[in-house]
């Protein structure tokens, strides 16, 4: 009895282990986003602002707008490029084109995927899977 | 019959010289002359009329009778935010010495980040030999902001160059034991003027010759009255233009006619004593980069007119100037893209660098 007792004990302290473990990963995961996201304001407001302006709207005809843009929220690869990179040549958002030239910014590729972060989640953007730097560092000059 | 086809020319020939006096006086036209820039940051002629031309990203272009040749013997130049390439200018005796100075943020030394750093060197057959980095600003800064920056001579061959606040508008510009948010001024060689206004303040850092600025991306000689001008960006409007004197202090961020990005307040002052008022400001900001003086005749009623870019809005204000005001505010050029540079070039022309455009001269029709 108290053999089996003591198996069960020890089966559900191991369970608990695991469990706990699971979470704690998860709650990792979900301060790693928060963490980034936050991250990504500091550089937004250093390097984009003055062109995308406070609340991602942009300029009229001649900046894109960041909030509730299609092109940043469909086209994701195509958005890290711009970021990392620059961008030349005419591109459509929310059905405007836009044919500006936008420089690259010199970021590091930790910047630029806090960055992405916090773009596609504000603003009324809403993005649950993460960009990591592994996903930047995949990104090649187009 | 014949009568009637003279009389018909001559009034061909009337017509046409009316038209041609109209566009004279009033149509402001350009000529692409460098194709194929991406933000041509500065650039100056040279005596043989070609042209080297810093490019934010890096590179130093020579054109020369119609082709870009990239200069070797650069030093490594940090990207970030608004740091890169920035201006250059000759050396007002290149002829003899062959020698150029230009400003772009460097990583070198302590920390992470970059400052503004001031190189003179030898350009003989497209490249740089004997480079000496004659200043360079710290501490290196992770900011993306205001590193400036332009590049003057005065008529006793001291270089002057400006440096913007690097983002630390608390802490940067009014403390003059500190780098940033000032002009500096050096002998060529790059040591320290005896007359410098703060060489016997202790701590101070010497080569400063004023300060309490923002970021200057605009300073140009007066040819007429020989005093430094200078523009500056102010925050969200208050854009300045100030005549940059020894030792003075310019305002920023105690004085300022501009507001927070967001549009609260850091400052409920305008003017203070022992602080420069601008000669003229801009709200809202034009965002001014490049400067140049008309000193040519080749712009009827233009002589003596400042000319300024506006990056925001993508012209060039053409401004007249009487008694050391702005009388009078013109646009030309406008939406050819984000104007970075002007300068006047050998020829008494106006010459204008264009972001995604390139550089392009101002013509009358």
């Amino acid at each position: 009895m108290k053999k089996l007792l003591a198996i069960v004990f020890f089966g559900l302290l191991m369970f608990s282990f695991t469990k706990k473990e699971d979470s704690y990963t998860e709650m990792d995961q979900e301060s790693k986003f928060t963490e980034s996201i936050k991250r990504g304001n500091e550089v937004y407001v250093d390097m984009c602002i003055s062109c995308h302006m406070a609340n991602g709207e942009g300029k009229p005809k001649v900046y894109p707008p960041l909030a509730k843009s299609d092109y940043l929220m469909e086209k994701r690869e195509a958005s890290i490029s711009a970021i990392k990179y620059g961008l030349r040549g005419k591109i459509v958002v929310n059905g405007i084109t836009y044919k500006k030239m936008m420089s690259r910014l010199g970021l590091g590729d930790d910047e630029v995927a806090d960055v992405m972060n916090y773009i596609t989640n504000s603003w009324g953007n809403k993005n649950e899977k993460m960009i990591t730097i592994e996903e930047v560092k995949a990104v090649s000059k187009k | 019959m014949k009568k009637l086809s003279l009389f018909l020319i001559l009034i061909l020939m009337f017509s046409c010289k009316i038209k041609s006096q109209n566009n004279t006086q009033n149509t402001i036209d350009y000529e692409v002359v460098v194709k194929d820039l991406n933000i041509p940051w500065g650039f100056t002629f040279l005596p043989d009329n070609s042209i080297l031309i810093t490019e934010k990203e890096g590179e130093l272009i020579h054109f020369k009778d119609g082709k870009k040749t990239i200069v070797s013997g650069m030093p490594e130049v940090t990207l970030r935010g608004q740091g890169g390439l920035l201006d250059i200018e000759k050396h007002p005796n290149f002829k003899e010495n062959n020698l150029i100075y230009f400003t772009y943020a460097s990583s070198e030394g302590e920390g992470s980040g970059a400052n503004t750093t001031l190189m003179s060197a030898k350009f003989e057959n497209n490249q740089l030999t004997n480079q000496k980095v004659l200043y360079k600003a710290v501490p290196n800064s992770r900011k993306g902001q205001h590193f400036g920056s332009r590049i003057v001579f005065d008529k006793e061959n001291h270089v002057y160059f400006s440096i913007g606040d690097r983002g630390n508008r608390d802490e940067n510009p009014q403390d003059i034991t500190r780098d940033c948010g000032k002009v500096y001024r050096l002998n060529d060689d790059g040591t320290i003027p005896n007359d410098n206004p703060f060489v016997d303040v202790e701590n101070a850092k010497k080569a400063i010759f004023s300060y309490g600025h923002r970021n200057p991306q605009g300073m140009e000689i007066n040819p007429f009255t020989n005093e430094i001008w200078s523009h500056e960006h102010g925050p969200k409007g208050g854009d300045e233009i100030n005549i940059v004197q020894k030792g003075k202090n310019y305002g920023w961020p105690v004085i300022s006619y501009g507001v927070n990005y967001s549009g609260s307040k850091f400052t409920e002052i305008t003017e203070k004593e022992g602080m420069e008022q601008p000669l003229h400001y801009w709200t809202p900001s034009i965002a001014p980069s490049g400067m140049a003086f008309v000193n040519s005749d080749k712009y009827p009623n233009w002589k003596g007119n400042l000319l300024v870019g506006s990056l925001k809005f993508e012209y060039i204000v053409n401004c007249t100037l009487k008694n050391g005001k702005v009388i009078k505010e013109e646009k030309i050029l406008e939406g050819l893209g984000r104007v970075r540079s002007i300068e006047q070039g050998n020829d008494g022309f106006m010459y204008v660098g264009i972001e995604g455009l390139g550089i392009v001269k101002i013509i009358l029709k």
